[in-house]
């Protein structure tokens, strides 16, 4: 795990890389590839493209360092040119979509979780309330990413649609803030966390069924307990 | 109808509360809305267990995090930064 760039070094790191500093611009292509990666895939229609843009973004990053003048961070800056690399289209066809275009398709009123799993809206005691609850998890102690729950978890990412992925991988996988994947992709705050939600969703059910982790509700013992109470009350 | 019950039915619906979670783990609701979440996750274990769950999965993610890629750009970027630094 690389040390996170602190915008306090990024002068520092902007004047290394303007003296042609080769081990500062290797720290900022490991630091930022991944996500640059992650970004233009969200743009254009393959993996190969994809590492085609972020190759180019990187060679113009350092034609244009002597230009970066501070005016947003330089993640921004750099997300930026990736932006623009990859919607301009270049020599080769990309069929490239704008985000916010992608996050309009994807932005249907899908539950985050099937509407079986509670009572129904028009219940006359408990309406929309859980039949089928989330239970515990048996998690091992080194967490979710061990064993086979790792690739559970790969694969409900990979099967997420483009913008709901791409927002997830920058917030959760990158540990990017909400503003900076907003900044990056264009988007309202509004909007990142409908995607943001709707895969954290996905994902979070995923385990669960890999689990097998639900609990049934008894709604006659729930009652029960609950009118037990009113009948104590009424005798004391 | 006792307190109890009286309280069941001003709450959110379990099916309003999953889909606030996000907003609420962001801090994106207003005070009166955070509210009603909070109240509702104190009575109920399923909505509780269903946060606990999406900030498991929030929290696990970092360690997805993949630098193989960065790797393999590396060597041919270099080569171009040094020849771009010597003009």
């Amino acid at each position: 795990m690389p040390r996170p760039i602190a915008e306090q070094d990024e002068e520092r790191l902007v004047a290394a890389l303007l003296a042609g500093d080769e081990e500062a611009f290797a720290a900022l292509v490991d630091h930022h590839s991944a996500a640059l990666l992650r970004v233009a895939m969200a743009y254009v229609p393959s993996r190969a493209v994809a590492e085609e843009v972020v190759q180019e973004t990187w060679i113009a990053v350092m034609r244009g360092i002597d230009g970066f003048e501070g005016r947003s961070s330089l993640k921004t800056w750099i997300f930026r040119i990736l932006t623009n690399m990859a919607l301009r289209g270049g020599s080769r066809e990309r069929r490239s979509v704008p985000f916010a275009a992608l996050a309009a398709a994807e932005d249907t009123d899908e539950p985050s979780v099937d509407p079986d799993r509670f009572l129904p809206a028009d219940h006359e005691l408990f309406p929309g309330h859980w039949v089928l609850a989330p239970a515990r998890w048996p998690t091992p102690e080194e967490g979710l990413l061990s064993g086979e729950t790792r690739a559970v978890i790969v694969a409900a990412i990979d099967e997420l649609p483009k913008a709901q992925r791409t927002v997830i991988a920058l917030r959760d996988i990158e540990g990017w803030s909400s503003e900076e994947v907003c900044a990056a992709l264009e988007i309202s705050a509004g909007n990142q966390r409908i995607l943001l939600h709707r895969a954290r969703a996905r994902v979070r059910a995923a385990v669960e069924a890999y689990f097998g982790a639900v609990e049934e509700i008894d709604y006659d013992a729930v009652t029960a307990h609950l009118m037990g109470d009113t009948a104590k009350r009424h005798t004391t | 109808m006792n307190d109890d019950l009286a309280q069941f039915r001003d709450d959110l619906a379990c099916t309003e509360v999953v889909e606030l979670i996000t907003e609420y783990l962001e801090g994106a609701l207003d005070d009166a809305e955070r509210r009603r979440v909070e109240v509702h996750l104190d009575s109920c274990p399923g909505c509780s267990k269903y946060l606990e769950q999406m900030k498991t999965v929030a929290g696990s993610l970092g360690g997805l995090r993949d630098e193989a890629m960065a790797r393999e750009l590396r060597g041919s970027l270099i080569a171009s930064f040094r020849e771009l630094r010597k003009r």
